[in-house]
């Protein structure tokens, strides 16, 4: 591998961020709207581009054929549709986004658990030639999935609502202390795979009740409220991504996310003040009855 | 690997950046926004991408190829329906004007 090209990659990735933020400044104002996705479109695909020259990655063909796949497939859903389906549709890419953000932090937490010895009497030992995670890594790791998995079943849960799949609201007595509880033992569980044992079933049972959480939280609220829950699972993804951008040490990943995530935490109550709903009374708010949400 | 306090000032310039971008957005362009940003969270597919480059186990190679089959869903699906979004809007518009 030659000298320079280390230095290829890294401008891409620079390019890349600069694109985006440029990109997303542009779609804010009606008059240059049109030409932002134009400019973060190049961004995409030149971090793409770097991303499947960066040395030392294998699977290549596995990638290409991922990125095949999932290219046509969304080309396609996202052609045929109609206009006045583009909520939902944006709800199933965001979920899309999320349950990736889930995998990275899936593929890297078996990955550090099949590198981890745990001997019988407590403690832990590498495999040789094993760095091990920092602590740090593994937290963000797990946050990163546990927002990411939400995001990705609670979408969804959001697009089979709008598209009439799910057209009853799912209410019972004592529900959010369902959801609290469901959260309080992901959460127990997470803490305990960074200062315990990194255990395979314990990380399966974490990214089980991450994806019960996102689908419990979003089945109560009613189908009017939805595009404000998607901006909400918008802002999530991109914090997800943020965090697993962290894990690989990925500057763009960290960058983008981050500037998703507090964007569309703005553009969230933004869109709520507009409907006249505070964020907390759409998200809990739902076991009165609100006009506009007998369908 | 990233230094931590590194990534914290980057996490919190990009916080202020993503905020300060669409401080003053227009409620028409509520939804392309949020469309928009959704595609630009697509990036998680390059993440994917060095996830499943560095699987060892079956289970993480096919956690890693779900992940990149969804990421680049994500990121293709995110920028057609952007795309269309915009488009209709400066439909809408010229004939207005």
């Amino acid at each position: 591998m030659t000298d320079w090209f280390p230095s290829v990659i890294q401008a891409c990735y620079f390019a890349a961020a600069l694109l985006f933020i440029l990109g997303l400044k542009r779609m804010s104002s009606p008059r240059t709207a049109r030409g932002g996705i134009g400019w973060a479109g190049v961004g995409m695909l030149l971090a793409v581009a770097a991303t499947l020259f960066l040395p030392g990655l294998k699977h290549r063909e596995l990638m290409l054929l991922a990125l095949v796949l999932g290219t046509l497939a969304a080309w396609w859903s996202g052609r045929r549709v109609a206009m006045t389906a583009m909520p939902e549709m944006v709800a199933l890419y965001n979920g899309m986004g999320g349950g990736a953000a889930a995998a990275i932090g899936g593929a890297e937490l078996y990955g550090y658990a099949s590198h981890v010895v745990h001997l019988l009497g407590g403690g832990t030992y590498a495999v040789a030639g094993y760095d091990p995670p920092s602590t740090a890594h593994l937290a963000l790791a797990l946050v990163g999935s546990l927002i990411g998995a939400v995001s990705f079943s609670g979408s969804l849960v959001a697009f089979g609502k709008l598209q009439g799949w799910l057209d009853r609201r799912f209410v019972f007595a004592g529900q959010r202390t369902v959801n609290a509880l469901v959260l309080i033992a992901a959460l127990a569980i997470g803490i305990w795979l960074v200062v315990g044992r990194l255990d395979a079933t314990a990380i399966t049972v974490f990214f089980v009740l991450s994806l019960a959480l996102g689908v419990m939280m979003t089945l109560p609220i009613g189908g009017a409220d939805m595009p404000v829950v998607i901006s909400l699972y918008n802002a999530l993804t991109g914090l997800a991504v943020a965090f697993e951008g962290f894990v690989l040490g990925n500057e763009t990943m960290i960058i983008a996310g981050t500037v998703v995530g507090a964007a569309g935490t703005l553009l969230t109550q933004l869109m709520a003040r507009a409907m006249n709903r505070s964020l907390g009374n759409v998200l809990f708010g739902s076991f009165g009855v609100a006009s506009g949400e007998a369908k | 690997m990233l230094d931590g306090f590194l990534a914290l000032y980057i996490f919190m310039l990009a916080a202020f950046t993503g905020y300060e971008v669409i401080a003053r957005v227009p409620v028409i362009l509520h939804t392309p926004l949020m469309s928009g940003s959704n595609f630009i969270h697509g990036i998680v597919v390059i993440g994917a991408m060095i996830a499943l480059g560095r699987a060892e186990s079956p289970l993480e190679i096919t956690i890693g190829f779900v992940g990149v089959l969804l990421g680049a869903g994500n990121a293709v699906g995110g920028y057609v329906v952007t795309g269309r979004m915009l488009e209709m809007f400066r439909a809408s518009r010229e004939k207005r004007s």
